[in-house]
This record gives C-alpha cells, sequence and structure tokens, in this order.
C-alpha cells in the first residue's frame, strides 16, 4: 500500500487538485497498484500547486505542478516508487524552500492528513493542551505570557495579557471567540491553517478556554472559506466524539465546546468589536471601547478573541515549553511569523519563518522577485490598510517594533508585491475606495471621508486645484487617522500617505 | 410663556457609590464612577459639541465630534464613550480638536441639503446649531460629490415623515427603536456611505413601527419630523401636562403655537414616562377638536325626540327638576351617578360628593366596577390598602417578572418598554395568560415560560404555584414570620398544600403542564426580587377578587413585598382609575376607601359638606341596572362613560337605561348610552382640563389647559351648577381649591396640593406628614394594614361553561392603536392601523367549522350575536377565541355575561362561552343588533336551534332575585374551608360591607316566600342580617 498526498486544500482546487487526485487513483489502479490517498493541507507553496506527494519508506516525494494531463506519464515514470521525472522536487523536506522556514504554527500543515486525530497525535497533536490540563489556570495564562506570543491579526497585544484579564474577570460566563475572518488583501494563513491542521486552532481555543474559565468557543469564519468552514465543522464532531471537546475534555470533567459561525461578508467584521456584534447577530458594526472585550465581549460578558494563528500557537508554547517558543524572535517580537507572499511575485505562498528575516529576504529570496519579471517597484505589507514600501527599502527586518519605526505596520503577515508597472496613485485611490465600500457607516471620518477621499484624489490625479486638494488630502487624512472610531478609517490614510510620501511623481508631482 | 428646553447631558446618568473626581477645561468636577466625559463636562457647564448622543440613549460613538484631548493619554479620544477617571486632565478645546470637528462638519455637510431657511427644523436643528458651534466656514469638498440629497421621502406614516435626504445616519433613531423602546423596528442598511436608516427594508407604515415617536424625538435634524410641525411650523410655547389614555399617566410637554397645539412631546422629567410615550399619547390628541365634538348642552322629553340645544341654565334647570320630581315620587335612592375613570380627581371627586351630598345617597359608582373593583377588594383585604404597592421604575431592579392577564405592549406601552428594556438586561419573565401576547416572544425577550391556561382557571394555577413554594420549602419564613399574621399564615398553609391545589391537580383544569408550573413557581421564588404585574385578565372573572387576594398570598409567602424590584402591581386601564376609586367613587366607600358606616368619617364628611350622609352602602352599577329594570331606580348621572358599549350584556344595559325617566351623559361625543338619555352635558377633553390624575404607581400628576374649554366651562363647573339646581349649594372658584377640600378629607392626600405639584412634577400617595415627599414604594416596614394577611382562596370554576351548543370560550383584550370603547382613538388617524374588531380563532376550530381566514363570522353567546371578520391564528390556543372591544359596530358586549366578581361584580369579561358559524355579507349584522338578520329573514338562532334560544330566553330574563341568590352563593362557595360559623361570619360581612339593606331584604323576601333558595350559610347571614324574618334554612 503506497500512499500519495494531494492537497485537499482550497488553493490547490482551485489549480485542478481534485482532478489530479481522481486521475492519481484510477491510473494506479489500472496499473495494479495499491494505493491510499490522502488529502493533506498545502506546503504552501502555491506555484508548486497541484503538489503531489508520494510516501515511500518513509520519504516523501514530491513533484508539481501537477495537471491532471502529467498524471500518466508520471505514473508511468514510476513516481510511486519516487521515481525521477520532469515535474520531481526529490525529497520534500530536503526542498531549500521549506527548509529554510521554522515551521512552528505551520509543523503539521500538508504532512498530516487534516482530519485525522491519529495523524496529529502521531505528530505531537493534545500534547500541550494534555499538558495544560495539569496545570493550574493561573500558570497556563503565565505559560503563555511568558512566551510573548503577540496577537497575530495585527495590533500585536500580548496574548497572555488578554487572556489574564478574562482569567480576572468574576463572571459566570465566559467565552473564547477566534477570529476567523481573514480580510485582508494577500493574505490566506488562517484559511491554510483551518484547512491543512484544523486540530491545531480547536486544541489551541481548549487552552484558552480552560484557561480562562470560559466553557464556549466560536470561529468567526467568514463565508467566503466554504471549505475551511466545512473542515472545521468537521474537526469540531470529530474532537467532540473523541472527548475533547463537550462536557468532560479528555475525562479532566471539564466543560469546551466550540462552534462555528458563519460571517456574512464584511471586511469590518475582522475589527474585534463588529465581530462580536455579528456573532450577537447584529449588523457588523463596531463598538467603541472601553469597555474592552476582555470585560464585556460576546453578549456582554468577558471574552477572549484571538486570531487564528494566535490561537494556533498556543499548543507549541503549552507543549513545549515558554521558553522554547521565546527563544525565537527578536526584541518585542517573539517567536514566529506566518508570512504570506501574494501578488505579482514568482514564489507565492507560506512562509512561517521566526521574526526578524528581512523583506528583502521574503520578497527576494523566498519570492525570487516578481512573477512578471520586470523589477519590483512597490510592497504593500499589512493589508489594504498597510504601508507601501519602495523596492529600495525592502532591507527592514519584519518585526511590530522595526517596522513601525519606518511608518509601516506588520497587520496579518500579508506581503503583497507590485511591478514597476504600478501606478501609485491608482492604489492610493484604491485605498480610500477600499475603505468607502468596506466601512460599517459607523462613524462619519471613515463613512463619508472614504468617500470624499476618492474624490479628492481624482482630482488631484485630474490635476485639478492640485495643491489645495493635496492640501483637503491632508487635512482628511489626519481627521480620518485621528477621528475615526477604529482601525478601519484610522489606518486607510497609511497607504495613501505612504504612496503621496514616496511616489509624488504618481500624483503628478516632482519625483 | 416659552418653550421650554430640557437640558440634555449627551449620556446617561450613572448609579455608582463611587465619586470620581476630575478637571475639565480647568474646572474641577466630581461625578459617580462610570459617567463620560462629556456628561463630566456638562455636570460642570460646559458643552462638548456633539451629534449622536444624547442623555436618553447609550454612548454611542459615531459622529467623532465631541473628541477631546485628555493629559497623558495619546489621540483625540470621543468624551461620550470615555469613561472619567480619577485625576483625569481633561482638554474640550484646542486647536487640534477645533480642525478635528470642523472636519467633521465639513463631511456632514457636503452630503446635506442646503435648505436651512426651508426646512420645518431650522430653528431646532442639532445639525444646524453644531454648524455654528464648531464655526464651519466653508466645504471644500463642494457639493458635486456623490450624496443622497435626491433620497425620496416616506411619508407612509400619518404622523410624522421620514426624510432620508437629511439623514446624518447618527442611529439615535435606531438606538431609540432600540433601547428606548425596545421595538427593533429601525436599522442602518447598506454599509460605508450608503448606511441609511431603514424600516427593516419597507416603507415605515409597513414596518414593525409602533409610532411611539421616540424616533421622532430623537432626530436631530428634520429626518424624522412631527406632520404637524411640517404643517404648522415650530411651537413657540410649552404646556406641561398629563397624557389622558392609560393607567401609565405619561407627562407630555404640550407645545403650541400661540394657542394651537403643534405637538405633544414626551416630558424627560415626568415620573412615570422619563421622556418615553406611545402613539396613543404622542400623537393621537386629534380628536378633542374632531368635528364630532359636541359643544353645547342638549335636552329632550323623550329618547324618541331629536335633541334641543339649550343654554346651560337650562339644562342645569332641567335635570334638576326632573331628578326632584323622581325623589319625589320614588324616593331618595331611586337616583345615582356613575364617576369617570377618564376624569380628573377633582371633576370625580364633585360628582360623588353630588351623589352623596345632594342626591342624598351612596348610589355612586365608577368605571372601575368593570375593571379594577377586584384589585381595590384583594389588596385591601390581603395588604391593607387598595393600591398598586411599587412605583413604575421598580422593574429596573426586577430579576423575575410574573406578568398575568396583561399584554402591556399594547395596552400600557410605555411601561412595556421599560420592561422589556429590563428584560433584555437579564430579568427572567413568566407569562400567564392564555393568549401568546407579544412578550412571549419579541425581539431580544424570550419568557422562560408562557403557561397558556384556559380563561377562568387563574385562582387554579395560582394556587399551584404557591402550593409548589411551600410544599418544596422554598417560603421566605423570616419574612412571614416578621411581617404577616401568623394564624393566618398557618391556616393558608394547611389549605394551599391541599391536594387539590398541586400542580397535578391543577394541570387538567388550567390545561397546562404540571411541571411547567412547578418550574415557574420555582423561578419565581428563587430568582431573586420577584415582582407581580396584572391586568384584567385577572380581574374581570367571577373569581378576579380570589386571584387578587391570590397573587397577595404569593407575594407574600416569598418575601416580594415592601422594597424596589418586587411588588404586586395593578396595570391600570385608563388614566385616572387609581384617581378615581381614591376619591370615593365606590358607592360603600368615602374618599381614601373609608367606609361609609365608619361614624368619625363621616361626620368630618358631614361637616365639611353641611349635609347628613347615609351610612350603608349605595348601589353598584349592575344593581341600578337592575333596579331599572324592576322600577325602582329611575334617573342616572353618567360622567364619561359609555356603559351601553363598555358594560357587559349591553343587551341588558340598553333595555335598563331605556327604561329609566332620566339618563344625563356628560360627554365629548355622542355616544351609544347618549342614545337613552334625556340630558346630554357637553365634556371636555383633557387638553381642557385642569387638575390631576392619578397613575397606576399613585403617582398624582398635573392636567394643565392647553386650550380653552370648548364648552366655555370646566367639568367640575359643570357638577357643581347641577348641585346648585339640586339645591345644594356647592362652588369653588378653581380646580385647586376642590384639591384642597379632598387634603383636608383625606389623610393620604394631606399633603398635596396644587403648589406643591407645581413645584415637585408629581408625587405618589401617601402624600402626608409622615410622607411629606410622597411614597414611591409601600408597605416598607409594616403593611398598611399592620401584619399581612394570608387569604384561603378555593378554586371555584366559573358558572359559565362550555356545552355542546357553545363549545368556545371567548375573552376580549386591547390592541395599541385603539383605547377603550374608541371614542378618541377612532377619532385619529390611529384608524389607519387598525378599523375593525376581528376575532382571532385556531386553524382547529376555523377547518371543521368551514372558516376561512378573513371571512366574516357570527359569534354567538348565550344573551347575544355579532358578526365580524375572523383572523386564523395560533396566537390562541385551540378551543380559545378573543377579540376586542373598540368599535361600537361590533358591540361585542353583546357577548358578554353578567356573570360577575362575587365580590365586587366586576363582569367576568374574560369568559364567555361562544359559538362561531360563517356568515354570508348578507349575514353581516353590525352594530350588535338584537338579531342578525339575513336577507331571507332567517335570524342566527334559527341557523342554530332551539335549545340555544331557550338558554338564551332564561338568561335574559334572570329575575333579580334569583340574581342575587346566584351572586350570594358565589360568595359562599368563595368561602369553602372556614368553619360554618366563620363561613356565616364572612358572607354577613360581606353583606354589610358591599350590599344596600335593600338588597338584602329584598333576597331575605325572596327566601321566605320559597321564590329561591339559599345555602345554609348564606340563609343563616341573610336572617342575621334581617333579625326577625324568617330564615329558610331553619
Amino acid at each position: 500500500m503506497i500512499t500519495v498526498y494531494v492537497p485537499g486544500d482550497s488553493a490547490a482546487r482551485s489549480v485542478g487538485a481534485d482532478t489530479v487526485a481522481a486521475h492519481l487513483v484510477a491510473g494506479a489502479a489500472a496499473r495494479g497498484h495499491d494505493v491510499r490517498l490522502v488529502r493533506n493541507g498545502s506546503r504552501g507553496m502555491l506555484w508548486l500547486e497541484p503538489f503531489v506527494e508520494v510516501d515511500v519508506n518513509g520519504t516523501r516525494f514530491g513533484y508539481g505542478p501537477v495537471s491532471s494531463d502529467d498524471v500518466d506519464s508520471l505514473l508511468d515514470a514510476g513516481i510511486l516508487e519516487g521515481a525521477h521525472h520532469p515535474l520531481a522536487h526529490g525529497n520534500v523536506d530536503q526542498i531549500e524552500w521549506l527548509a529554510r522556514q521554522q515551521r512552528v504554527t505551520f509543523a503539521r500543515v500538508g504532512v498530516i492528513d487534516p482530519l485525522s486525530l491519529a495523524d496529529y497525535e502521531a505528530h505531537g497533536g493534545l500534547a500541550g493542551l494534555r499538558h495544560a490540563l495539569t496545570m493550574a489556570d493561573d500558570d497556563v495564562v503565565a505559560e503563555v505570557l511568558a512566551s510573548g506570543l503577540r496577537g497575530r491579526g495585527g495590533a500585536g497585544f500580548p496574548a497572555g495579557i488578554k487572556w489574564r484579564t478574562v482569567l480576572e474577570a468574576q463572571s459566570d460566563q465566559k467565552y473564547v471567540c477566534c477570529n476567523a475572518d481573514e480580510g485582508d488583501s494577500g493574505t490566506f494563513a488562517d484559511r491554510m491553517l483551518m484547512e491543512g491542521d484544523p486540530f491545531t486552532l480547536l486544541e489551541g481555543m481548549t487552552i484558552a478556554g480552560l484557561a480562562v474559565g470560559a466553557t464556549q468557543g466560536y470561529v468567526y469564519l467568514r463565508s467566503e472559506y466554504p471549505d475551511a468552514i466545512t473542515r472545521l465543522n468537521e474537526a469540531i464532531d470529530i474532537a467532540r466524539a473523541k472527548g475533547w471537546l463537550g462536557n468532560d475534555v479528555l475525562g479532566s470533567g471539564r466543560v469546551f465546546d466550540i462552534e462555528v459561525r458563519e460571517g456574512a461578508g464584511s471586511y469590518v467584521c475582522g475589527e474585534e468589536t463588529a465581530m462580536l456584534e455579528s456573532l450577537e447577530g447584529r449588523r457588523g458594526m463596531v463598538r467603541p471601547k472601553p469597555p474592552v472585550p476582555a470585560l464585556q465581549g460576546l453578549f456582554g460578558k468577558p471574552t477572549v478573541i484571538n486570531n487564528v494563528l494566535t490561537l494556533a500557537s498556543v499548543p507549541m508554547v503549552l507543549a513545549d515549553g515558554a521558553a522554547a517558543y521565546q527563544a525565537l524572535g527578536t526584541g518585542r517580537s517573539r517567536g514566529t511569523q506566518v508570512f504570506q507572499l501574494a501578488g505579482n511575485i514568482a514564489r507565492g505562498g507560506i512562509v512561517e519563518t521566526a521574526f526578524g528575516v528581512s523583506l528583502s529576504e521574503l520578497v527576494n529570496d523566498f519570492g525570487a522577485g516578481t512573477r512578471s519579471g520586470r523589477s519590483v517597484r512597490a510592497v504593500q505589507v499589512g493589508g489594504p490598510l498597510g504601508a507601501y514600501l519602495r523596492a529600495d527599502s525592502l532591507d527592514v527586518a519584519m518585526d511590530y517594533e522595526a517596522l513601525a519605526d519606518v511608518g509601516a505596520m506588520l497587520g496579518h503577515g500579508g506581503i503583497v508585491v507590485f511591478d514597476d508597472t504600478v501606478d501609485m496613485a491608482q492604489q492610493a485611490r484604491f485605498a480610500m475606495e477600499f475603505c468607502a465600500v468596506e466601512s460599517c457607516g459607523k462613524c462619519t471620518p471613515c463613512r463619508i471621508g472614504s468617500r470624499r477621499g476618492v474624490e479628492v484624489i481624482d482630482r488631484v490625479i485630474a490635476g485639478v486645484d492640485r495643491e489645495a486638494n493635496l492640501m483637503l488630502l491632508d487635512d482628511l487624512c489626519t481627521l480620518m487617522t485621528d477621528g475615526s472610531l477604529c482601525a478601519m478609517g484610522g489606518l486607510t490614510p497609511l497607504p495613501v500617505r505612504s504612496a503621496l510620501r514616496q511616489w509624488p511623481e504618481d500624483f503628478g508631482g516632482n519625483s | 410663556m416659552t418653550l421650554l428646553h430640557e437640558p440634555d447631558f449627551g449620556t446617561p446618568e450613572r448609579d455608582s457609590d463611587v465619586t470620581v473626581e476630575l478637571t475639565v477645561d480647568g474646572a474641577a468636577v466630581s461625578v459617580p464612577a462610570g459617567t463620560s466625559v462629556m456628561r463630566a463636562a456638562a455636570e460642570a457647564g460646559l458643552s462638548v459639541p456633539r451629534l449622536c448622543a444624547t442623555d436618553s440613549l447609550d454612548p454611542f460613538g459615531s459622529c467623532r465630534l465631541c473628541l477631546v484631548e485628555i493629559d497623558g493619554r495619546k489621540g483625540t479620544p470621543a468624551s461620550c464613550t470615555t469613561p472619567v477617571e480619577t485625576g483625569m486632565v481633561v482638554h474640550t478645546q484646542t486647536p487640534r480638536l477645533a480642525n478635528l470637528r470642523r472636519g467633521v462638519m465639513e463631511l456632514y455637510i457636503s452630503d446635506h441639503p442646503l435648505d436651512c431657511l426651508t426646512c420645518p427644523a431650522n430653528g431646532d436643528c442639532e445639525l444646524q446649531d453644531m454648524a455654528g458651534v464648531v464655526g464651519l466656514r466653508e466645504v471644500r469638498y463642494g457639493f458635486d460629490g456623490e450624496n443622497h440629497l435626491d433620497a425620496p421621502k416616506d411619508e407612509t406614516n400619518p404622523y410624522f415623515t421620514f426624510d432620508e435626504s437629511k439623514c446624518i445616519a447618527c442611529s439615535r433613531c435606531v438606538r431609540a427603536c432600540e433601547e428606548v423602546q425596545g421595538t427593533f423596528a429601525l436599522t442602518i442598511a447598506g454599509r460605508g456611505f450608503d448606511s441609511k436608516v431603514s424600516p427593516g427594508g419597507t416603507s415605515f407604515f409597513d414596518s414593525e413601527c409602533v409610532s411611539c415617536g421616540a424616533c421622532v424625538q430623537a432626530c436631530p435634524t428634520a429626518t424624522l419630523q412631527e406632520k404637524s410641525v411640517i404643517d404648522l411650523g415650530m411651537p413657540t410655547r410649552t404646556v406641561l401636562t398629563t397624557c389622558a389614555y392609560c393607567g401609565v399617566g405619561c407627562s407630555f410637554k404640550a407645545e403650541l403655537r400661540g394657542d394651537e397645539l403643534v405637538r405633544m412631546v414626551p416630558f424627560k422629567d415626568g415620573g412615570a414616562n422619563e421622556g418615553h410615550s406611545c402613539v396613543k399619547g404622542r400623537f393621537a390628541w386629534g380628536y378633542a377638536t374632531h368635528r364630532d365634538r359636541v359643544t353645547e348642552p342638549m335636552v329632550r322629553e323623550s329618547i324618541h325626540d331629536e335633541w334641543r340645544v339649550v343654554e346651560w341654565d337650562e339644562a342645569f334647570e332641567f335635570a334638576a327638576s326632573r331628578i326632584k320630581s323622581i325623589q319625589a315620587e320614588y324616593g331618595t335612592d331611586a337616583v345615582g351617578g356613575i364617576t369617570s375613570s377618564r376624569c380628573t380627581n377633582e371633576e370625580v371627586f364633585v360628582v360623588q360628593k353630588l351623589v352623596r351630598a345632594a342626591f342624598g345617597n351612596n348610589n355612586v359608582d365608577t368605571c372601575a366596577r368593570v375593571c379594577h373593583s377586584p384589585t381595590g377588594y384583594g389588596l385591601k383585604q390581603t395588604f391593607g390598602t387598595s393600591a398598586g404597592t411599587q412605583d413604575f421604575k421598580s422593574v429596573e431592579k426586577t430579576d423575575v417578572i410574573l406578568l398575568i392577564g396583561a399584554n402591556p405592549t399594547d395596552a400600557h406601552p410605555v411601561f412595556a418598554s421599560r420592561m422589556k428594556r429590563r428584560l433584555r438586561a437579564g430579568a427572567q419573565l413568566i407569562v400567564l395568560d392564555p393568549r401568546r401576547i407579544d412578550l412571549v416572544r419579541s425581539p431580544h425577550v424570550e419568557a422562560a415560560f408562557h403557561l397558556p391556561l384556559q380563561p377562568g382557571s387563574n385562582v387554579a394555577v395560582v394556587n399551584a404555584l404557591a402550593h409548589t413554594i411551600v410544599a418544596e420549602g422554598l417560603v421566605d419564613r423570616e419574612f412571614v414570620a416578621q411581617r404577616c399574621e401568623p394564624a393566618a399564615y398557618a391556616v393558608w398553609e394547611k389549605f394551599i398544600l391541599r391536594p387539590e391545589n398541586s400542580p397535578e391537580a391543577v394541570a387538567s383544569i388550567a390545561g397546562v403542564e404540571a411541571d411547567d408550573i412547578r418550574s415557574a413557581a420555582r423561578l419565581f421564588a428563587t430568582a431573586g426580587n420577584g415582582a407581580i404585574y396584572y391586568g384584567l385578565g385577572v380581574t374581570e372573572h367571577s373569581q378576579g377578587s380570589t386571584m387578587v387576594m391570590g397573587m397577595a398570598n404569593l407575594a407574600m409567602a416569598t418575601g416580594n413585598i415592601g422594597r424596589d424590584g418586587v411588588g404586586v402591581n395593578p396595570l391600570r386601564g385608563q388614566n385616572n382609575v387609581q384617581g378615581s376609586c381614591d376619591m370615593g367613587s365606590f358607592p360603600h366607600e368615602l374618599p381614601g376607601y373609608r367606609h361609609v358606616s365608619d361614624d368619625v368619617v363621616r361626620q368630618q364628611f358631614e361637616e365639611v359638606w353641611g349635609r347628613t350622609l347615609q351610612s350603608e352602602p349605595g348601589l353598584r352599577i349592575p344593581n341600578m341596572l337592575e333596579g331599572a329594570l324592576s322600577g325602582q331606580f329611575r334617573a342616572l348621572y353618567v360622567q364619561g362613560e359609555d356603559i351601553a358599549q363598555s358594560d357587559p350584556n349591553s343587551t341588558h344595559v340598553k333595555a335598563a337605561l331605556s327604561a329609566m325617566d332620566l339618563v344625563i351623559v356628560q360627554d365629548l361625543f355622542l355616544n351609544e348610552t347618549s342614545s337613552f338619555a334625556h340630558v346630554f352635558l357637553p365634556g371636555t377633553s383633557f387638553l381642557e382640563k385642569d387638575g390631576t390624575f392619578t397613575n397606576a404607581e399613585r403617582r398624582i400628576n398635573r392636567v394643565r389647559p392647553v386650550m380653552s374649554s370648548r364648552t366655555g366651562l370646566s367639568e367640575w363647573q359643570v357638577t357643581a351648577a347641577l348641585a346648585n339646581a339640586l339645591g345644594y349649594p356647592m362652588h369653588y372658584d378653581s380646580a385647586s381649591e376642590i384639591m384642597d377640600e379632598i387634603a383636608g378629607l383625606t389623610p393620604t392626600f394631606a399633603g398635596v396640593s396644587f403648589a406643591k405639584l407645581d413645584e415637585v412634577g408629581s408625587v405618589q400617595w401617601p402624600c402626608n406628614e409622615g410622607q411629606p415627599d410622597g411614597t414611591p414604594i409601600m408597605h416598607v416596614d409594616q403593611f398598611v394594614r399592620g401584619l399581612g394577611n394570608f387569604v384561603e382562596t378555593p378554586y371555584v370554576a366559573t358558572d359559565e361553561r362550555t356545552t355542546r351548543r357553545y363549545p368556545l370560550i371567548l375573552t376580549t383584550g386591547r390592541i395599541l392603536s385603539q383605547y377603550n370603547v374608541g371614542a378618541q382613538t377612532r377619532r385619529t388617524e390611529n384608524i389607519r392601523w387598525v378599523d375593525e374588531d376581528v376575532l382571532e380563532m385556531h386553524e382547529a376550530d376555523a377547518e371543521p367549522r368551514g372558516i376561512a381566514d378573513g371571512s366574516w363570522v357570527f359569534l354567538t353567546s348565550r344573551v347575544g350575536e355579532t358578526t365580524l371578520r375572523c383572523v386564523i391564528t395560533d396566537r390562541v390556543p385551540p378551543g380559545v377565541v378573543y377579540t376586542t372591544f373598540h368599535f361600537p359596530v361590533t358591540g361585542a358586549n353583546v357577548i358578554t355575561t353578567e356573570y360577575s366578581d362575587w365580590a365586587t361584580n366586576c363582569p367576568e369579561y374574560k369568559v364567555t362561552a361562544v359559538e362561531i358559524r360563517t356568515a354570508s355579507q348578507n349575514h353581516v349584522a353590525r352594530g350588535g343588533q338584537l338579531a342578525a338578520v339575513d336577507q331571507d329573514g332567517v335570524s342566527i338562532d334559527d341557523l342554530l336551534d332551539g335549545e340555544t334560544l331557550a338558554i338564551k330566553e332564561e338568561f335574559a330574563h334572570e329575575r333579580a332575585d334569583v340574581k342575587l341568590a346566584r351572586m350570594l352563593d358565589q360568595i359562599v362557595k368563595n368561602s369553602v374551608g372556614l368553619t360554618p360559623e366563620d363561613q356565616v361570619e364572612r358572607v354577613a360581612r360581606h353583606l354589610r360591607g358591599f350590599w344596600t339593606p335593600a338588597m338584602v331584604d329584598e333576597l331575605a323576601q325572596a327566601v321566605s316566600t320559597g321564590a329561591v333558595t339559599l345555602s345554609p350559610p348564606a340563609a343563616a347571614a341573610v336572617a342575621e342580617l334581617t333579625a326577625g324574618a324568617p330564615s329558610a334554612a331553619s
């Protein structure tokens, strides 16, 4: 029996993985081979998808990108024995792109069968939860605090402090909410984790719930991720059936359960308070803070809200200890970050590595420059509200503080690359337009300001009263930054101003 | 007098024991912890610019005008959503803030029509004000950008318009609908720049909007604007007054332009409503100037003659001379009067004074007879006084609400909003009602239990609740030991533990699960503060008084009396039910609930009134009607009540009225009763009255004249003039003089005067030397009667039973847009929502009868029939049908019987056995005529069968003595479980307290001739009262 892996990840499926899998099974059978097909997660080398792996005596050989037309030649070449083929990449563990990474959160993604609890445990799964169950709640929270784990949703708030606030809050009911409304442009790590290793997220949430005294968790998952919704729900059913979710978590007598709630297509619902409104069945509008959700969150109860990657990092922290996690990273950015390379890039995908790697290394080494082959002109880091960086300033270290120093932000770790054909005035306009389309409509600077922002930029581009309109745009950016209720309106000026500052020539000015 | 502007502190007041001190613009301020920076600034006299904030709504933080700078904090936080902290140093005016605020206004105005001069809100627009405050001088964005200026107006609501082009999306309307009203009809649709207020994607009229006006009130621009303001312009002066619809008693600012009423705006300082209103009080006041108003006195010799308009003096002379001659011919007791719960305390007081002093008898009764008389009886027996125990605000501290036979969202909407707010905040709800009222499940509110009990089984269920509490050891022993009569409790405990009071025994009677009763009882007993609220679904039963006492027992057993958040609380139907009862409208009681047999009290009145008063109870309304048919009672003065429509068995009422020699009706409009009147005295609307109303929480509110009397006289002047014409001198210079007389004669009102009310706004009686500021919560340290009295409450099934012929039970109620007999609301735009009474019935009852939704049906009871349209719904359980009595054309009370509460004669409106048959359009008999006749001349009786008719005949002609005997037997049945001696004593005491001697004599006579037979205790009691007369028991 030979095990063949064809990713069931939706990125792989979008380029034909399902057909490839079907042809492989049929072709193998026709050739008299007994094949076991596993739909694993993606390794994150998206330019190689569909990326087929064959397990030959414990070594996995990779082939890709495989189209269904390639299947016969692959089988004929003997890939079931790990044979060579023009699409072969050899031993997967030795592929440099992967080998250079420090995969912690994504350690199992692409490796295991996402819904096999046996596979999960065989690869270190549940060790964190089992360890946590032997500890006092305070100690679990202390461990997370000591690890230096910070929120991966963008704000970078220390997870341990948030947890401690919830732990210390007195309430008859507490919640854990996982923010899986991954809406930033160029980001897909949450999705790939939920599709490729859903148990890790569930384990992290369970540890969080038990540590702070919550009995119910919700995953707020965007409707644009139907595969992730299905996969996560299947994983929850399995975890319940196996007794690690529900009324007696792993026989401890403690209670924790998880439910997936589907979003409805609003970017701003990735903002934590808007997400709470949406979870409560209301229109997704931002709530003012204070009160912070840790004290008055879902249904007014103390609530831990963390991003998928934050919670998925927790099992490792508990399994290997805070020190092991703390050992990775730099400065106040500890552990690893899952970077997502996207846009006009030759080798897009997931790069998980310790904080401190340079943006240049990510774009030029891992990413191998633009897909178009032209030179890089701009890189946007941190989603649609992130700053643009010039090609000559990519030497910046990728950590929270270093990026802040150059007026940028890490956000959710999305990196979008543009080549020299990009019109940065149009990109600035797009930032305002994105805000206008996605604003929840609550606060005035964001609701009306973003619309006016588009109009003012249009006038600047058209050369109408250029100086006056640039001054108005600057005032508007200040108003949106200082006056907006949440980061949506507050950060929209970041890409606009970074474009204006660094590429004035695109706005009709002098370079 | 000018327009009253109430201060707005921006965010709601916070309640905290902790005080926080901070500095705002250099001024030191101390405020309760949790207060917003904005409110703290307001307390310091500093106004921070704002548009989305208002102190009736939780802070929202959307407009971003109220940004401030705080030392040591980065950025510019919104002052509305930032709570104060000790030592905080706040700056509300800095150059940075000025720029930001101008920037925000610039954005607003870039999407707003520049039509201030022709805008209906000109001069009353917060957007306009703020543009001035922030010094907006230009809009650099221009006006060519994307905008909403062409958005269509929604003018579908009869009372206000929604002009979307003027909307600034501040969400105040949406939040008011949620937080204040609790209806959740409004939302913001779309997002970003397209965000706009929407009544749920339809028009305002077709939406779930209940037209409470909270959104209009909250709107800072002309987006939501009263049509009356659009038509008439901004008002210029304010008169504070009190709504005259339900017993909530909302305070309003009547806003006028010159002498024309422009709008009614709920008053934030109003104790009952705190700035909220409902569609009736807010908008449905147009009846006051309706063309149907009769403003001149009229008389006629016979009810078959045309009315003749006369001068006031002639009307008084006409009435007085007839009264005098009737009394000369038939005796002092042949005349009587009915006071109105729609009228002021002062107006009611003079009417009962007229009856007692000028007529010289105690034949005065009030419309409370047919609604809350059992409340008076039941609470007096158990607690010692006839009033609800709490103020409305108390519900904010309640943990579990037991709601019985009341439908607050329709009948007491402003209090319902308070209740819903508390329920949304986590209190639990138990509903006892045959019908699934809205509160059982409405937005963000869901009852923990709804027990859809069979009409008539209230007492069984309340006993089962108490049984569970006692049997499961959930009684508040400490409260009972300290506050209640031990002997009475011991007897009651034994009684309540009887097997027939167990949930299992009651389940089959009430049609509810025993487990549900037990669970509801446990919840009520253990959830913390438990409060009982109830309505006419409790009182209007043959055991109405028993049920009131049953609830009082329950409250005492669980220790839920005498503090915030608990109590037994009647939701009064009409604006001044409480007051009309307080004012001595019952035939057995002088003002302040003191029995006419009390020589000391009577003497005080005799001294002030200069007449000897009768010491025995007079006639109740049903007795008067009975007396009219038997020829002893000949003349009736009815103020502000349409008994021919509102009282049960209208056929019988009309027969009685037509038998009288003189009926005087004092009202706004000709009505059903005035069809049988000889004298019509035009009344005044609440907008013309000067006086006081007392609401369901005993709050005495001022009613001030908004316009001059359309009739030229105040109603109390009319009553006084009639007294004078009768030769009894009655003179007051003003309504306040009447209140002074009330205060002088009534200990619970001793501290009340118009001057005091004008000073403090309102007070809740008792208000006297001991309680100079009034009494929000009663029975705090001890009950008014001393120790609380547990009374046994045996369940006795009503005589009104379903049969093969009348297999369904009809129960009645009220709806939001209409009020009572509809005399007012039918004359407003409220008819746009509902213009007919409909019959609700369950599919399971409709289907076998071949009745389709929306079709016409005959509704027939043992006493009458009518025709109305049917709505098939699962709101009512199978076997129960439901309708309202708002429209005289339906005449629903043609159907209801004369069965009544054993103690008070409150009619059993809520239980009538009926049958329903399909009717074709040809059969439609409107107006409640006796017989519904189709084109072929076939009556409904022909369509049924002979048995039906026979029962009806017998019932309609039930002899007076038989009726008296039946009533007395009811009293006996309700005292089962006592020793025979105690039983006789209780019946005798009841007869002495509530029956006229003539009635007792009549019954004794009938017994002696063998015309009727009484049960032994009843016979013994009658014998005791008529010493010398032969006893049937002997």
